[in-house]
């Protein structure tokens, strides 16, 4: 049998001679993945296995897996990840790479894989001895084995030590163990090169050349390496990069290199780089000539971002037809010209309708089509609708002069749908892109705007005697305002569908919650606004709307029926018994920090730009339906010019935000004197702790805890007696962003009226994270040396935690009353909280502070009658009204009593 | 731990053999021991001096019988290895401390694994005495009735009730008791978590570097669902590539649906293991009544085409197969040749 790797996890994959490359997935790797590393961090497994998935799904052929991170027990980290890849088949269908830099966590992953893993890595470092009883084990658990080359006396640099140290590893493996030597990946090291030292100018040229050595020399053993180092010189140049790892892996593939950890957004197709470039590049990596960086150096700046993307105008399609001309600037977003081109086109058309209905449908349908062949992008599209509407724009005084004059027929669209935000919420940046997304698509949209009354939905639904009423909200209420305004569709008689969308909605909540509640018509949800055109389309075609319907009504019935079947199956434990499981710090061994201040207290010097610098723009991109971690999705290969695109558009409008001061951020902090009482936690008037000023009541997790893991509440985090303390705060963006968006809506601008809403949520995120800061610093104090850069708090490295009401680890939106009025918010900041306890305005954040190290984010998740109980008699109101808040997280249905007993 | 270089000296026998002629394993032990039709005073076996007694009871416990009915086991070895058998499996499916403690005779494991060995070398020996052809005792190890890549509870993924260390210990007690008993190969067998075969390859690499002496492996999977997948959900390849550190004498399957229906996912491992393949299945599918109703012939038959379509070097029968069943399959294989290795 030929010597191959065979590996396996579910699925077996053999690394034969017609793979010429194996790129091993890095993104559950939390050294490589800051989105991964906070997902560990914060112990949200399902959405890393998610990322696993996604993984799998875009053809990683083996997933690195790798936990080394000081924040987290890493063995622990390894063990439940990889327990909970075992039972994905979708993700455990590929090997695994079991990988750290230390022995006891690749052993303890070892233990959890059935398949056959490799080991990332093992070396002669701490001496033969340590090497063979690693390799030994290796064999025993069955499992290949990444060789670094490394030895007693350091990394290898140079082609000598490079192949001496695996030579000599490569010995004692297959002679002296019987270690099968297919089952040998070396990785030689690949370092830094151009770096302006002269010693590591050889460094591509020693790697390329061992890896040849090694696959001539120790036979059928493989070649891996970690090719990013390469570039590490340019960073911030990522087109020079992709150059350099391209031209680097094209050479060292050719010499043997069979398998790699390569981010697949950073690698250029060989034979399209420029040739300039790609020359230059060769000659740094095959160290050519002596002065090779220099001129790599001169020419990268050329290079550097967004080169590829502008390059020279290419302004031939202006000599092209009208229409053609019409269909280009629709397709590519471009405003310039469309005014002149719709005049023109108007000119030579019967009717002024005809244009809409001729070449700019036209356009728009390409666009629709590229857009569902996941061809153009959620930004690109919104660019599109904002050239139609200015197209329209220019020929509806004609249409409207028409119509005067003989009471010409209208536009025939596609239907009409009434978009709105609930009563209560005010969050709309995902309806505004449904808007847009549809309008597209040649629906005529009524858009009712945030916090829209039921009444008011369903009068304009039935005067303007729409189709499709479509619901947006962010926040928990939302639901229930939803499941009343069908409720009251059905009343009505209405039978129109209803489309549920939102960042809270789900399929589940729909089809249990909502579609019930309104059975003369159908409640459809929507995931997200690139699925809205074909569910709208599909229930509006005569055609296809009641096999459609039906088919939702089937899937809808499946899903309650799978829904009731697993919530009776979940246990939840009884509330004393969760109470008994609380944390129990070691309050003797901590001594608290006093904050500078009790109190609440202003903060008003704001400077944009620096809270510019705080901005996580991973969310950013999701909000416009792009997946993927900032900055490397910047390179992803299919999404990558899209996606610099926005951001480049994004940076810009950035620049004026700062420069002309379009927001006015405003913020209140506070620190209160406090001691966890039970559950709650009350805070003092002052430092005598004897006169109660405000109590935050807890929710405490009721799902059964295994390996002594406890059920948690916030309470927990907080002393019960002693000089503790807690914080609170509330920051905003400030109200202009709404006042903006509809400045740019009038000029027919909704990509910029989007954009502004989307960069002020993040400016009220990034000023949580900068104030945050400053009270770990300064305010509160307990952390006055600490030094993160603002990447680095992305992934919440420091101590201490800011909760917010309404959110996992506390479900109850109300509490934001209680931290409203310590700190007398509404007249600090202008934030106000609607009847939902939604803030407004909308780009604005809250939170408490808790500054105990050892604090961390948690979900409470589902709790039981007796718990609400407890609670609603400790804050003082009735059990049916702490229900109805906390309605999303009742393991029970309210009102029926022993239906299911808390175990 | 590390596996040496030089065969064991049962390996290069029965590597010898092995290259002559299609190998034979025995039947059923269970399907034996029902016939008996025992009760709990049998299984107990009440005064009978072996010491190891548990206040449960012990009807259905088929291993204690190497410790209370030592008679009836051997004679049920001498049938298997007198109709044809040249590999007999020890009666120490359940002999680990973890099956045991279903019964509450956790304590009684080394000594039901190295009394099962010791039994099962009598009753080769008779035989051989006989006829003069050298039979080898194959030292049972069961998968245990707990997963450790599978969590038993759907609302916690990530639990699991059983360690790979705990499968490890549990493993190294049994084999350590079996070749204290004389056995001549390992074998690991209805394979449902390849995880667990993996506690079990890495515990008996233990053990040889303690003794010093290696024993052949032999090791059998089973496909109990259509998708043709473990339970545990591997493909019969990725079971292949999971298992081939072991370097055992024999990779195969065992149990599950009945011959017809294992003939596949035979021929895909006999397509990729490069070491001799194994296959004893079911005697077809049990009835309503949990008895096997597939004749000697039928069985026979089956495998027959294993061995003519060259996937097989090694046969026999799981459950509801009897020694005429095993007489039968001898016969129908006699004139084909092993399956070479690719």
């Amino acid at each position: 049998m030929t010597r191959y790797l065979r590996l396996s996890g579910l699925e077996p994959f053999v690394l034969t001679p017609d793979i010429p490359f194996v790129n091993v997935g890095e993104r559950t790797n939390v050294t490589g993945s800051a989105k991964f590393r906070k997902l560990i961090v914060n112990r949200d497994y399902a959405a890393a296995l998610e990322v696993a998935r996604d993984q799998v799904e875009n053809g990683a052929q083996i997933i690195d897996v790798n936990m080394d991170e000081g924040l987290i027990d890493s063995r622990a980290a390894m063990v439940e990840f990889l327990n909970l890849v075992a039972s994905e088949p979708d993700i455990a269908r590929v090997p695994v790479m079991i990988d750290s830099s230390r022995w006891e966590v690749i052993e303890a992953g070892l233990q959890c894989v059935q398949g056959k893993s490799v080991v990332n890595s093992i070396s002669l470092k701490e001496g033969e001895e340590e090497f063979r009883h690693h390799a030994r084990l290796c064999l025993a658990y069955g499992a290949a084995v990444v060789v670094m080359a490394f030895d007693e006396a350091g990394q290898a640099d140079t082609f000598a030590r490079k192949t001496e140290i695996c030579a000599r590893a490569y010995a004692i493996l297959v002679d002296e163990i019987g270690f099968p030597p297919e089952d040998i990946i070396f990785d030689p090291n690949i370092f830094a090169v151009a770096t302006g030292i002269e010693e590591h100018d050889n460094y591509g040229v020693d790697f390329i050349e061992a890896t040849r050595w090694i696959r001539e020399n120790l036979p059928h053993a493989h070649v891996s390496g970690g090719v990013s180092n390469l570039s590490f010189s340019f960073r911030g140049n990522e087109p020079v990069r992709e150059a350099m790892h391209a031209v680097f892996l094209y050479h060292a593939i050719q010499a043997g290199m069979d398998m790699g950890i390569v981010n697949a957004g950073q690698l250029a197709v060989y034979d399209q780089i420029d040739p300039e470039l790609r020359e230059a590049c060769e000659d740094v990596v095959l160290n050519r000539r002596s002065e090779g960086t220099e001129r790599l150096l001169e020419i990268a700046e050329r290079f550097r971002g967004g080169a590829r993307e502008e390059k020279v105008r290419d302004l031939a399609w202006r000599d092209w037809p009208v229409e053609k001309r019409l269909e280009h600037a629709l397709v590519n977003g471009i405003t310039e010209f469309v005014e002149a081109d719709t005049e023109e086109a108007r000119q030579t058309a019967a009717r002024p309708l005809d244009v809409i209905e001729g070449p700019l449908m036209a356009g728009m349908n390409v666009v629709g089509d590229l857009f569902g062949a996941g061809k153009m992008f959620l930004p690109q599209v919104v660019k599109s609708a904002r050239v139609m509407k200015q197209a329209v724009a220019v020929l509806l005084p004609y249409m409207e002069e028409e119509k005067r004059l003989n009471g010409g027929a209208g536009r025939q669209t596609a239907g009409k749908v009434l978009m709105a935000t609930v009563k209560g919420d005010v969050h709309d940046i995902g309806k505004n892109i449904v808007g847009v997304v549809l309008a597209c698509n040649n629906y005529e949209i009524i858009d009712l705007g945030v916090m829209v009354p039921p009444q008011k939905i369903l009068q304009i639904a039935r005067e303007e005697e729409v189709d499709i009423i479509g619901l947006s909200g962010l926040i928990t209420p939302s639901l229930d305002e939803m499941v009343h305004l069908a409720s009251e569709m059905q009343r009505e008689g209405f039978d129109i569908p209803l489309l549920i969308g939102g960042a809270t909605t789900s399929k589940v909540h729909t089809a249990v919650k909502i579609a019930p509640c309104y059975t003369r018509g159908q409640a459809v949800h929507v995931h997200d606004a690139s699925r809205a055109v074909g569910v709208a389309g599909a229930l509006l075609s005569p055609a296809q709307q009641d096999d459609y319907t039906a088919g939702i009504r089937a899937e809808y019935a499946q899903v309650a029926e799978r829904h009731a079947r697993s919530e009776y199956a979940k246990q939840r434990l009884g509330y004393a018994a969760a109470c008994a499981n609380a944390l129990k710090l070691d309050w003797g061994a901590y001594t608290p920090t006093a904050p500078q201040f009790t109190g609440a207290r202003v903060i008003d010097d704001w400077d944009l730009a620096d809270i510019a610098r705080y901005i996580d723009w991973t969310p950013f991109f999701q909000t416009w339906e792009f997946k993927g971690v900032y900055p490397r999705i910047l390179e992803d290969p299919q999404q990558g010019a899209a996606v610099r695109a926005l951001f480049a558009d994004a940076q810009a409008m950035l620049e004026r935000i700062i420069a002309e001061r379009w927001f006015t951020p405003r913020a209140v902090v506070g620190f209160w004197p406090a001691n966890a009482v039970g559950d709650d936690i009350q805070l003092y008037r002052d430092a005598q702790r004897a006169d109660v000023l405000a109590t935050f009541h807890t929710l405490r997790q009721q799902v059964p805890k295994r390996n002594a893991r406890p059920n948690l509440a916030l309470a927990d985090f907080v002393a019960p007696t002693g000089a503790d303390h807690i914080g609170g705060f509330v920051v905003t963006a400030g109200p202009e962003e709404a006042e903006i968006a509809e400045r740019f809506d009038r000029a027919n601008d909704n990509y910029s009226s989007i954009m502004v809403k989307a960069l002020a949520d993040r400016f009220a995120e990034a000023m949580a994270e900068a104030l945050h800061e400053r009270v770990r610093r300064d305010f509160w104090g307990y952390a006055p040396d600490e030094a993160f850069t603002p990447e680095e708090l992305i992934a919440e490295p420091y101590d201490g935690i800011r909760p917010a009401p309404g959110y996992p680890a506390q479900p109850d939106h109300t509490e934001k009353q209680t931290l409203f009025r310590l700190l007398d918010a509404e007249a600090a900041t202008g934030v106000t909280l609607t009847e939902s306890m939604a803030m407004w305005p909308g780009s604005s954040v809250s939170g408490l502070y808790i500054g105990h190290p050892e604090a961390y984010y948690f979900g409470v998740a589902r709790v039981e009658r007796d718990q609400v109980e407890s609670y609603a008699a400790r804050k003082g109101m009735d059990v049916a009204e702490v229900e109805r808040w906390l309605a999303p997280v009742l393991n029970y249905t309210p009102g029926k009593h022993g239906t299911r007993r808390a175990a | 731990m590390t596996r040496h270089f030089t065969l064991p000296a049962a390996e290069t026998r029965l590597r010898k053999l092995a290259r002559q002629r299609i190998l034979m394993m025995d039947g059923a032990m269970g399907t034996m021991i029902q016939a008996l039709g025992m009760g709990e005073a049998d299984y107990a076996g009440q005064g009978c001096g072996c010491g190891h007694h548990s206040d449960q009871p012990q009807k259905g416990n088929n291993d204690l019988l190497n410790l209370t009915q030592p008679q009836a086991i051997e004679e049920i070895h001498f049938d298997f290895a007198m109709a044809g058998a040249d590999i007999v499996e020890t009666n120490t499916f359940s002999s680990t401390s973890i099956a045991q403690a279903d019964y509450g005779l956790e304590g009684a494991v080394h000594d039901l694994n190295a009394e099962g060995a010791r039994i099962a070398r009598r009753a080769c020996d008779r035989a051989t005495a006989i006829d003069g052809r050298e039979r080898f005792v194959a030292g049972a190890l069961g998968p245990t009735n707990r997963t450790a890549s599978l969590s038993p509870d759907v609302n916690d993924p990530g639990f699991r009730a059983v360690s790979f260390d705990d499968l490890r210990i549990a493993y190294g007690q049994q084999i350590r008791g079996l070749i204290g008993g004389g056995v001549d190969l390992i074998l690991i067998e209805t394979i449902f978590d390849t995880l667990n075969a993996k506690a079990a390859i890495f515990a008996a690499f233990e053990v040889f570097g303690e003794t010093g002496t290696p024993l052949p492996l032999m090791i059998s999977g089973t496909i109990t669902d259509a998708s043709g997948r473990t339970l545990s959900g591997q493909t019969p390849t990725a079971f292949w590539h999971s298992v081939m550190h072991a370097r055992p004498l024999t990779v195969g399957l065992n149990c599950a649906l009945g011959a017809s229906a294992m003939r596949p996912h035979l021929a895909e491992l006999a397509g990729v293991a490069d070491t001799l393949t194994c296959a004893y299945p079911n005697a077809g599918l049990p009835n309503e009544f949990g008895a096997y109703d597939e004749g000697p012939e039928d069985t026979a038959d089956q495998i027959a085409d294993f061995a003519r379509e060259g996937l097989v070097n090694v046969v026999g029968g799981c459950c509801g197969t009897t020694p005429d069943h095993i007489r039968a399959i001898a016969d129908a294989v006699v004139d084909h040749p092993p399956r070479t290795l690719p």
